[in-house]
C-alpha cells in the first residue's frame, strides 16, 4: 500500500507491505539506521521515535499507521544550529556508554522537556521507565535530560 | 585521589575527559552489525526446538523451500556433509550446530532458513515440518546426577552419565583439622539462579564469504574478534589469513557475545555455499533462550569460626547447572572458572572447594556476565555466609569483617586457593564506608525501627575480584594464551593511532586507551584515535571481558608508549645535540635535564622521526608490544545497601547504597563512575528479578522482556559512590580494571541487607532473586 510519512521534515513516499512495522520502514527502507531494535515485544524502547511530537516504540506501530505523521528520529534531532540540547547534555553528562539505548532515551528526553521545562528526577524516571539501558544504570541518564531542560530554559529566557 | 600529572589540555591519567565514541552515538550514527548492509545480503531465520528434550525422526523442509524469496533450507543433515553439524566449545566439549539425532533444550537450533528478505525467512519457518519424539526432560543437576537419569549426551564418546565435570582445589586436610578446631560451624545453603546478560542489542552475524577468492568477511557482534577469527580458522577450516573478523559498535556484551554460536557457523556456511552475504540477528526471544546464560550454583559454604568470630576455614560445594552442553568461556585449566577466590577478602589458612558440573535439558553458556568467570557467585557466598556468620557468634557483621580481613601489610596475600593479591587496604575501604552511611547510627533505628514493627535492614558485601586474566603460564582458553596488545604509531604531524586487541562495548576505549598514550608521551589524547575491533587492522588480543581490557590490554598500551617514548627521547637527545641519558620526557615536552629552555616537543620528534634521525637510527616513530601480566589484578569494594523491607507484603525497597570501589588508579574517573553505577545496577537487578527459570517440562520462563524483568529507571535505587585509590603494584601505571566490581560485589549486599531485616527472627536464607512472595515466606515461615 502506499505511504506517505514525514521523517524529519522529509517526505518519504512508497509502496510498503501492510505489515511491514515502521522501525522496519525507517532502517530498511528510508535507511536511517540510528533508530534501533532491541526487543520485538515493545518493553525495551531502543526503538523510540516521535510521531507528531509523541514518543512511539515504533516496533509496535505498523508503517502503514504512520501515513501522514510526522515522524522524529536521532538523525532529526540536530537542526542547522547544531545539536539538540539533548544530545550536547547525554555527552557531558556522560548519559551513555554503548550508545544502543540512547536514540530512544534522547527523543524520549526532548519530548519529556518540551513539555515539562523543569522535570523533577521522579518525573524524569517515570518518563523514561519504557526505555531499558543496560549500561549506565540511569542516574546519568537522568541527569543529562535534566541538563538539557535547564539549558533549553535558559536559551529560550525562560524561568 | 592522585591528582593528574599532565594538564587538562593533554588529558592524560586522571582527567574526565568526555568521551570520543559519543560524537557518532548521540547523532545516530553509530555502525552497529543491524546498520551494516551489503549488496545482495540475504537474510536467516533460525527454526528452534520447542521441546526441551526429544529425539528428531525426520525433517520436511519441502513448503519452506518452495515458498518464493526462500534461497535454502539448512538442516543439520546439510551441515554434516560439510563436517559442520558439530562445533567445539570454549570448555573442550562439542555443541550441535543444527541437531541431527536429537533436540536437548528448547531453543535448540534445527534448521536454518536464508531468504531475500527477513520477514520471509520468518514465514517459512512455519512451513518446516518436524517430526519429534518426546523424551523425558531433566530440568535440574540433582536430577540429572541421580542414578538412573536419562543419559542427555548420548552422542559423546565415553559418557555414560550426565556429569559434566568434577573440580577440586585447596586443602582437604588443613580443612577438617581446621573445622576441628572450631567452636561452631556456619553453613549457608544458596542458590545463584540463573541469569542473563541481556545486552540491549541482541548477538548479530553478517558472513561475506567470496567463493572464488576464498576471502570471508564476517561481521559479527564480538567481544573477542582475534580469538574467534582462529577459532573460525579451526572450526570451519578456512585460512586464518582469508578471514576478517570485524566488530563494529556494539550494543553492550556483558559476557553474552563471548562465545561462539551455532547461528555465527550457520551463516557463515550459508554465504560460502550460497555464494552472497547473509546476515543473522537474533530475536531477544532467541537471545534470552539460547545464547549465553550465566550463573545457576547451587551452593554450599561452610564456614568454620571461632567464638571470638575468628574464620578459620572455609569448606564449598558447588553443584553446576551447565545445560546440554559445556560452553563455558572461561579459562582452561579452571572447570569452574576462578570460582576458587571465594576465600574473599579475609584472612585464614584453610580452605576445600569441590565443583561438580552436571548437563541438564537447559541451554548452554555458562558465561561471565560481567564477571571475571564465576567470580560473582564466589563472591556472592562468601559474603552472605560471613554475615550469617556474624549472626551466629553474635556479633556486628561489619566487626567480623574487621577482625578477619587481611590486613595492609600482609600484600602480597597468597590466599588458601592459590591467588596471590597484589595489594589493597580492606580496613580502610570498610571503615570509610561505615563512615558515610553513618552505619552506628542505622543500627540504633533498626532497633527503634523493630519496636514499632518495622523493618530495616543493613546488607554489607566487601569483594574482592581477581580480574585482568592473565598471565601465560596459567590462563589460556581453548589452548590461546590470554595475553594483549596494542601498536601505536605516532604519524609525522604528532597525530597517532593507537591499535588494540581487545574492544569495547560501550567501556570508552576509544576515550581511555588514548588517554594512557597521552599520559606517557604527552600527545593530546584528543589527538590519538583508537583503532579497534578489526582483525585485519589491529595486533592479536584476547578480547574484551573478565574486566581484563585495562589490566592487560592497558598496560599493553602503557609499555609500547614507553618504547616510544625511549625513542623520542634518544631523537631529542640528537635535535639537542644531548646525550640520549639528559633527556627527560613530561607532559609532550622533551627536554635537557638542568636546562628546560632546551627543549623539543613530542610533536617536533614526530616530525623529525620521519625527516632528521641520528646516524643509524631507522626511521618512524611506531612499535607494538605483547603484554603478559605477571599477575592478575585485584580490585576490592565495600558496599552498604539499607532497605525497608513491609513485613506484610515483603516488598523492599532501597534506602541507601553506598558503593567504596578501589580499582587502583582510575584513568578517567568520569567513565569509572559510570561503570560502577551500570554494574550496581546489573547487581540489583540480579538480587532483584531477573531470573532465567524453566517448568518442568523445560520450557523456559523468562524468554522477553515482560517475563524476563530488567530493571527500569523506576525501579533503579540511587548510589553513593566513594573511592579510595592503592595501586596495583605490578600493573605499569597501577590500575586494576573497573568494569565488573560492581556487579560482582553488590548481589550480596542487597540480599543481606533484606536478610538483616529478618535475621531476628531467625531467617538466614532467601535465594535470589530476592522476590517479595519470597521474603514474605520467610517471614510467615519464621513465625
Amino acid at each position: 500500500m502506499e505511504v506517505t510519512i514525514t521523517i524529519n521534515g522529509s517526505d518519504h513516499a512508497g509502496d510498503v507491505e501492510p505489515r511491514t512495522l515502521l522501525v522496519d520502514h525507517i532502517r530498511r527502507t528510508v535507511g536511517l539506521t540510528g533508530t534501533h531494535i532491541g526487543c520485538d515485544t515493545t518493553s525495551c524502547g531502543a526503538c523510540t521515535v516521535l510521531m507528531d511530537g509523541k514518543p512511539v516504540k515504533s516496533c509496535t506501530v505498523l508503517a502503514a499507521q504512520a501515513d501522514g505523521s510526522a515522524v522524529t528520529t536521532v538523525e532529526g534531532l540536530k537542526t542547522a544550529e547544531g545539536l539538540h540540547p539533548i544530545q550536547s547534555a547525554f555527552t557531558d553528562d556522560h548519559g551513555l556508554q554503548c550508545g544502543f539505548c540512547t536514540p530512544g532515551m534522547m527523543l524520549v528526553g526532548a519530548s519529556l522537556i518540551a513539555e515539562n521545562p523543569d522535570p523533577s528526577d521522579d518525573e524524569v524516571r517515570w518518563a523514561i521507565s519504557g526505555n531499558l539501558c543496560r549500561c549506565t544504570g540511569y542516574i546519568n541518564i537522568v541527569k543529562a535530560i535534566r541538563t538539557a531542560a535547564a539549558r533549553a530554559a535558559e536559551s529560550s529566557g525562560g524561568s | 585521589m592522585a591528582a593528574p600529572t599532565t594538564p587538562a589540555e593533554i588529558g592524560g591519567i586522571g582527567h574526565s575527559v568526555q568521551r570520543k565514541e559519543d560524537a557518532r552515538l548521540i547523532e545516530g550514527q553509530g555502525n552497529f552489525l543491524d546498520d551494516i548492509d551489503l549488496p545482495g545480503t540475504l537474510h536467516m531465520a533460525i527454526l528452534r526446538s520447542p521441546l526441551a528434550h526429544a529425539r528428531i525422526n525426520g525433517i520436511d523442509s519441502g513448503a519452506a523451500t518452495a515458498l518464493e524469496g526462500v534461497v535454502a533450507v539448512v538442516t543439520g543433515d546439510l551441515m554434516d556433509q560439510h563436517g559442520l553439524a558439530w562445533m567445539p566449545t570454549l570448555s573442550g566439549d562439542t555443541q550441535a550446530v543444527l541437531a541431527t539425532d536429537k533436540v536437548r533444550y528448547q531453543g535448540q537450533e534445527v534448521a536454518a532458513v536464508i531468504a531475500v528478505d527477513p520477514y520471509i525467512a520468518t514465514d517459512a519457518l512455519e512451513l518446516i515440518e518436524v517430526d519429534y519424539e518426546d523424551l523425558p526432560p531433566i530440568t535440574t543437576p540433582q536430577q540429572s546426577l541421580e542414578e538412573g537419569a536419562a543419559l542427555i549426551r548420548d552422542e559423546k564418546e565415553g559418557q555414560d552419565d550426565n556429569l559434566v565435570y568434577t573440580w577440586e582445589t585447596g586443602d582437604p586436610v588443613a580443612t577438617e583439622q581446621a573445622f576441628a578446631r572450631a567452636d561452631r560451624v556456619v553453613t549457608l545453603e544458596t542458590h545463584y539462579p540463573r541469569s542473563h546478560p541481556a545486552p540491549l542489542e541482541t548477538c548479530g552475524i553478517l558472513a561475506d564469504v567470496n567463493s572464488v577468492t576464498g576471502q570471508a568477511t564476517i561481521y559479527m557482534t564480538s567481544q573477542a574478534p582475534h580469538a574467534h577469527r582462529t577459532l573460525f580458522a579451526m572450526v570451519a577450516g578456512l585460512p586464518e589469513q582469508n578471514i576478517r573478523i570485524v566488530s563494529p559498535d556494539i550494543g553492550g556484551g556483558f559476557g553474552n557475545k563471548v562465545p561462539i554460536y551455532p547461528g555465527y557457523v550457520v551463516a557463515t556456511a550459508a554465504s560460502l555455499l550460497i555464494g552472497r552475504p547473509v546476515k543473522w540477528v537474533e530475536s531477544r526471544t532467541e537471545n534470552l533462550i539460547s545464547t549465553g546464560f550465566a550463573r545457576d550454583y547451587y551452593m554450599k559454604g561452610e564456614l568454620a569460626v571461632t567464638d571470638e568470630g575468628r574464620i578459620l576455614g572455609l569448606r564449598v560445594n558447588m553443584l553446576s547447572d551447565q545445560g546440554a552442553f559445556y560452553s563455558d568461556a572461561q579459562p582452561s585449566q579452571f572447570k569452574a572458572g576462578l570460582f576458587h577466590v571465594v576465600t574473599g577478602s579475609y584472612d585464614f589458612g584453610a580452605a576445600h572447594i569441590d565443583c561438580k558440573g552436571a548437563f541438564t535439558n537447559k541451554a548452554p553458556g555458562g558465561v561471565a556476565y560481567r564477571c571475571s568467570f564465576r567470580i560473582t557467585e564466589a563472591s556472592y557466598l562468601i559474603e552472605r555466609l560471613v554475615q550469617n556468620a556474624a549472626y551466629e557468634v553474635g556479633i556486628d557483621p561489619a566487626e567480623m569483617r574487621l577482625r578477619n580481613f587481611i590486613q595492609p601489610e600482609q600484600f602480597p596475600y597468597e590466599t588458601a586457593t592459590g591467588f596471590v593479591y597484589d595489594s589493597g587496604d580492606y580496613p580502610t575501604a570498610l571503615r570509610t564506608a561505615l563512615e558515610e552511611v553513618g552505619y552506628d547510627d542505622l543500627r540504633k533505628e533498626q532497633a527503634e525501627a523493630r519496636a514499632e514493627g518495622r523493618l530495616i535492614g543493613i546488607g554489607i558485601a566487601h569483594f574482592t575480584e581477581a580480574v585482568g586474566a592473565g598471565p601465560s603460564r596459567t590462563y589460556d582458553i581453548a589452548g590461546l594464551k590470554m595475553i594483549d596488545s596494542a601498536e601505536l604509531r605516532v604519524h609525522p604531524t604528532g597525530k597517532a593511532i593507537l591499535k588494540l586487541g581487545v574492544k569495547t562495548q560501550g567501556q570508552g576505549h576509544e576515550t581511555t586507551f588514548a588517554q594512557i598514550v597521552a599520559e606517557e608521551l604527552g600527545i593530546p589524547a584528543t589527538d590519538v584515535k583508537v583503532e579497534h575491533g578489526d582483525t585485519d587492522h589491529t595486533p592479536y588480543g584476547l578480547g574484551t571481558y573478565a574486566s581484563r581490557s585495562t589490566p592487560v590490554g592497558g598496560a599493553a598500551t602503557a609499555v609500547v608508549s614507553r618504547k616510544l617514548a625511549d625513542k623520542a627521547k634518544k631523537i631529542a637527545a640528537h635535535l639537542l645535540e644531548a646525550a640520549d641519558e639528559d633527556i627527560e620526557l613530561d607532559s609532550g615536552v622533551l627536554s635537557v635535564v638542568g636546562s628546560p629552555d632546551r627543549s623539543v616537543t613530542i610533536q617536533d620528534v614526530a616530525l623529525a622521526a620521519y625527516t632528521n634521525l641520528p646516524e643509524g637510527m631507522e626511521y618512524g616513530l611506531e612499535d607494538v608490544t605483547y603484554y603478559d601480566p605477571p599477575n592478575l589484578t585485584y580490585p576490592y569494594g565495600s558496599y552498604i545497601v539499607v532497605v525497608e523491607v513491609d513485613p506484610d507484603t515483603g516488598v523492599w525497597e532501597v534506602q541507601r547504597m553506598v558503593a567504596l570501589d578501589d580499582c587502583g588508579v582510575r584513568i578517567n574517573p568520569m567513565i569509572v563512575e559510570g561503570q560502577i553505577c551500570g554494574g550496581l545496577t546489573e547487581g540489583f537487578a540480579m538480587s532483584a528479578m531477573q531470573w532465567i527459570t524453566f517448568d518442568d517440562d523445560g520450557n523456559c520462563i523468562g524468554a522477553n522482556f515482560m517475563d524476563y524483568l530488567v530493571p527500569t529507571a523506576w525501579e533503579t535505587p540511587r548510589f553513593e559512590l566513594l573511592a579510595t585509590e592503592v595501586p596495583s603494584p605490578h600493573h605499569p601505571i597501577g590500575a586494576k580494571g573497573v568494569g565488573e566490581s560492581a556487579t560482582v560485589g553488590s548481589p550480596a549486599a542487597f540480599v543481606n541487607a533484606v536478610i538483616d531485616a529478618v535475621a531476628h527472627l531467625g531467617v538466614r536464607n532467601i535465594d535470589m532473586p530476592v522476590l517479595p512472595d519470597r521474603v514474605w515466606a520467610a517471614i510467615d515461615a519464621a513465625g
